[in-house]
């Protein structure tokens, strides 16, 4: 058996760990060797827990058991698992750190004597605390990731779902939640314990329905940062330094995406939480529709004017990954490469469902990421470019967000497409995007619209080059 | 007169918001769904908690409440350690620089 000091040690050490998990990821060089760290630090983590219960009986067995059937079904799911699908995967993950969070908080209530904490009916006051905000938290995480889930997989409707009263009701409800907890810390009842995870699991599912398809990246980090704040939460129950300097870890980093998400949105973080963004432009914008002349053209069209290119910059979307087109684009990048044309990549902050989602889908393709760049790296080499090849994006390309105060999408850092000799762009229609609002680019001279789906449009352009 | 421990806890706390602060604001925009798939394993590691639930009984009461939900949290984080760390990796392993070669 481990003694009490020794074992925080331990604890410390994969704190740091996953400190040096997340540190390894500022480069794509030292990133492999992060993770190495992080699987570490879980190593030590569990074996030393192990070591400090020291109960090898037939518990331990079970407990075994247990670990490996997760393990096994956790392995089959990240092998099989598509790039094109990481947005779901990774809201489903969340949703078992917060389930794991809320059983974790159950078990503790339920049996307080094996974690320290005094015994049923007289908790101690602070860990009840602690406890209660751990298990409320990760109620919210669990439920909200499920229906994140639901959104990204398709199942649910991407479109916000609101109704009258809706943001009194979920005040009221995050107000009856400290209530419940305050009642819960005076009264020890275990009813109140149980009515709090139902409020919590309620508010879960409400706090996202009204969120929209295309707000997911948003979503996501937040959801992300919850997940740690739920572990730290039970990391301060159980006194655990490892889950608290993690908790605290996850916390901030989700807090951080999310605020990057929104500022490539130009939207505040409130603005997107309280959500309806899309619906309500909608109709706004379908007033005012005449029709203007576009110029469209088929894949030999885009061929010959790629050809005569000197540079190519390509600005991929979300509509690449829903027609899973990377590997076509990097097949039609190798040929325009091979014609001594220069290409990189341009990707918009909430270019797809979650961030850094285009730059996964663009190394699963092969494609170097010295050549992938950020909006700030790349938005001035436009107007040197010869042709730009919108696939799959739209609003991060509308130059309206930079002349047009009215317009929902007004302020949102956009990507310079405009500014290059000519534009392609594969769509499939000349329906709006996300916003809901028409995209000035598609009118423009300089502007040669595909219709088509985006996978088979670049295999016939790679064919015509 | 002592400091409560949790004073101490709290510390821990706060300073790791400010590393995680720091260290996220570090990582290259590319590795952003690395991040997210790392940040999702390593906070499972809230398993420790699980495995003190599920280890709590002697013999009789192996299977009593407490400890189910115990090894059912131990199911769930394991799911998260494993395909967590591994989908990292996978995707780690697809980063590749511009080859050198021409």
């Amino acid at each position: 058996m481990l003694s009490a000091n020794l074992s925080a040690i331990f604890y410390l050490i994969s704190g740091v760990l996953f400190i040096l998990a997340l540190r390894g990821l500022s480069s794509p060089e030292t990133s492999r060797q992060g993770n190495f760290f992080g699987i570490l630090g879980m190593i030590i983590a569990i074996t030393v827990t192990f070591l400090s219960i020291g109960n090898f009986s037939t518990g331990f067995v079970v407990v075994l058991i247990f670990l490996l059937i997760g393990g096994l079904i956790g392995a089959f799911i990240a092998y099989k698992i598509p790039m094109t699908a990481m947005p779901e995967l990774v809201a489903g993950f969340h949703s078992l750190v917060g389930l794991a969070a809320v059983f974790v908080a159950i078990a503790a209530f339920l049996n307080p004597e094996a974690f320290n904490l005094g015994s049923p009916g007289n908790i101690k006051l602070g860990s009840l605390i602690e406890m209660s905000i751990g298990a409320a938290v990760g109620a919210i995480t669990f439920s909200g990731s499920i229906i994140a889930f639901l959104k990204l997989q398709g199942i649910m409707s991407g479109s916000p779902i609101t109704f009258k009263g809706q943001h009194p009701l979920n005040a009221l409800i995050l107000i009856s939640i400290i209530v419940l907890t305050y009642l819960l810390c005076s009264t020890q009842s275990s009813n109140l314990f149980w009515i709090l995870l139902a409020v919590s699991f309620l508010i879960g599912f409400l706090l996202i329905i009204p969120i929209g398809g295309a707000d997911m990246p948003v979503v996501i980090s937040m959801l992300n940062s919850y997940s740690g704040w739920a572990a730290a939460g039970i990391g301060f129950t159980l006194e655990n330094t490892a889950l608290i300097i993690t908790g605290a870890l996850v916390g901030s980093s989700g807090a951080i995406l999310s605020y990057i998400m929104c500022k490539g949105m130009n939207r505040s973080f409130f603005n997107v939480i309280l959500g309806g963004f899309g619906a309500t432009e909608e109709s706004s914008s379908s007033q005012n529709k005449e029709q203007r002349p576009v110029k469209s053209g088929n894949a030999d069209d885009a061929a010959f004017l790629m050809k005569n290119a000197s540079s190519v910059i390509i600005v991929p979307g979300y509509g690449m990954a829903v027609a899973q087109a990377q590997h076509a684009l990097r097949e039609m990048v190798d040929t325009l490469k091979k014609n001594d044309i220069k290409v990189s990549y341009a990707i918009h902050p909430v270019a797809g469902r979650m961030p850094g989602h285009m730059n996964v889908l663009l190394a699963e393709a092969n494609v170097p990421y010295d050549e992938v760049f950020e909006l700030e790296e790349i938005n001035n080499d436009f107007a040197n470019a010869d042709v730009a090849f919108v696939i799959g994006a739209n609003d991060v390309t509308n130059p309206i967000a930079k002349t047009d105060p009215q317009s929902p999408i007004y302020g949102m850092p956009v990507l310079d497409v405009e500014k290059c000799k000519s534009v392609l762009f594969v769509k499939r229609s000349l329906s709006p995007g996300y916003a809901g609002i028409d995209n000035d680019l598609f009118y423009k001279e300089n502007t040669l619209m595909l219709f088509a789906d985006a996978k088979k449009m670049t295999e016939d352009i790679t064919k015509n080059l | 007169m002592e400091i409560d421990p949790f004073i101490f806890r709290l510390s821990i706390f706060i300073l790791s918001i400010f590393i995680g602060y720091y260290v996220v604001w570090s990582v290259t925009p590319s590795l952003h769904t690395p991040l997210m798939s790392v940040t999702n394993a390593i906070s499972s590691v809230i398993i420790v908690g699980a495995i003190i639930a599920g280890l709590a009984g002697n013999s009789d009461t192996i299977f009593s409440t407490s400890s189910i939900f115990g090894f059912l949290a131990i199911s769930l984080a394991a799911i998260n350690i494993f395909g967590g760390f591994l989908v990292t990796q996978r995707m780690l392993a697809m980063y590749k620089k511009k080859k050198k070669d021409k």
